[in-house]
């Protein structure tokens, strides 16, 4: 067993032990998102960027239960539809946290949250030149995903369906050709809707899945935080091991030699 | 005095008001935000030096919990 415990996950200059990254949105109470967190075993959680609510300063924060010095904060930019708003956002969060690594997440639709690849594209280039580490949240085009990987992108993270719909992986032969062309980890992200939908990400090759609706969704987010923890775990290890070839007929398990 | 636009809220200020005094007025822990001020961010190094004036745009942001 001490091979899987090699097993990191190098991103964006950062190694995850965990290969499961947890969003901290729709959460309960911030008592849950950080107990969710705690089972999901997660080394990196998305966090978004948006006004201090001034008036009323006793509301607890996220940051009075996740602190960014024991956990990686992905910073995102949920709710932006060109590549300014994304830009400004991400540069704060620059300036918030002190570092450089982000998802970037450009949305074209708000029905159903499909990604606007062009202004994702323009915007990993910026971003990218001003020296940002940048996953980028994308559709499971594989020349789109290309394109972004030849621009300086850190992960591709291609949606497995619409963020927060819980479909699961609608498309698995264009996330496999991704996997297959991509230099750079690939993290679905978006669309997972329970535990076995991350196992067979993670048995087809991804290097990772960013999940946040199927465990605060779910009516125990905690047990299902823990149930995606080890679905990402067996997801890997079998990949790792490499599943059997598939025959169209039986063939017994046991020798025939012997039989009386 | 003068009248800012405080995260999109009409807000008076006394004169000669810098940015760490916006932040102690609002009792704001400046490791956990960042801020904009009519569209440029300031480092946190400059709270201090910078100073407000009438009709102002300041964005003070932070984290919260998101996908």
């Amino acid at each position: 067993m001490a091979k899987l415990k090699k097993d990191i996950l190098k991103v964006a200059g950062k190694s995850l032990k965990s290969r499961l990254i947890v969003g901290t949105g729709k959460y309960k109470s911030f008592t849950e998102t950080a107990k969710a967190i705690e089972a999901a075993g997660a080394d990196m959680v998305t966090v978004a960027v948006r006004r201090v609510n001034i008036l009323d300063k006793k509301k607890p924060i996220l940051t009075d239960y996740l602190d960014p010095k024991k956990i990686i904060f992905l910073p995102n930019t949920a709710g932006c539809y060109n590549s300014k708003e994304a830009l400004r956002t991400l540069r704060l969060a620059r300036e918030m946290g002190g570092w450089k690594l982000v998802k970037l997440e450009v949305l074209g639709d708000k029905k159903t949250l499909y990604p606007n690849m062009i202004e994702t594209i323009e915007s990993t280039k910026t971003l990218v030149k001003e020296g940002f580490k940048v996953m980028v949240y994308c559709t499971d085009d594989p020349l789109l995903a290309k394109k972004l990987e030849d621009n300086g992108a850190s992960a591709i993270m291609p949606l497995a369906s619409p963020i927060g719909s819980g479909l699961g992986l609608q498309n698995k032969v264009n996330i496999s050709l991704i996997i297959k062309q991509s230099k750079v980890p690939v993290i679905v992200d978006a669309g997972i809707g329970t535990a076995s939908d991350a196992t067979i990400a993670m048995e087809m090759g991804c290097d990772g899945v960013l999940i946040n609706s199927a465990i605060a969704n779910a009516k125990k987010p905690v047990l299902m935080a823990k149930a995606f923890k080890d679905a990402v775990i067996s997801g890997r290890n079998s990949f790792l091991a490499g599943r059997m070839e598939k025959n169209f007929y039986g063939l017994p398990s046991t020798p025939f030699k012997g039989k009386i | 005095m003068a009248k800012i636009q405080l995260n999109g809220k009409k807000v008076i200020i006394k004169s000669n008001f810098s940015i760490s005094d916006l932040l102690k007025k609002y009792n704001l822990d400046n490791k956990k935000i960042a801020i904009e001020h009519n569209g440029i961010i300031i480092q946190r190094a400059n709270y201090r030096k910078k100073y407000l004036k009438e009709n102002d745009k300041v964005e003070i942001v932070h984290f919260i919990g998101g996908g």
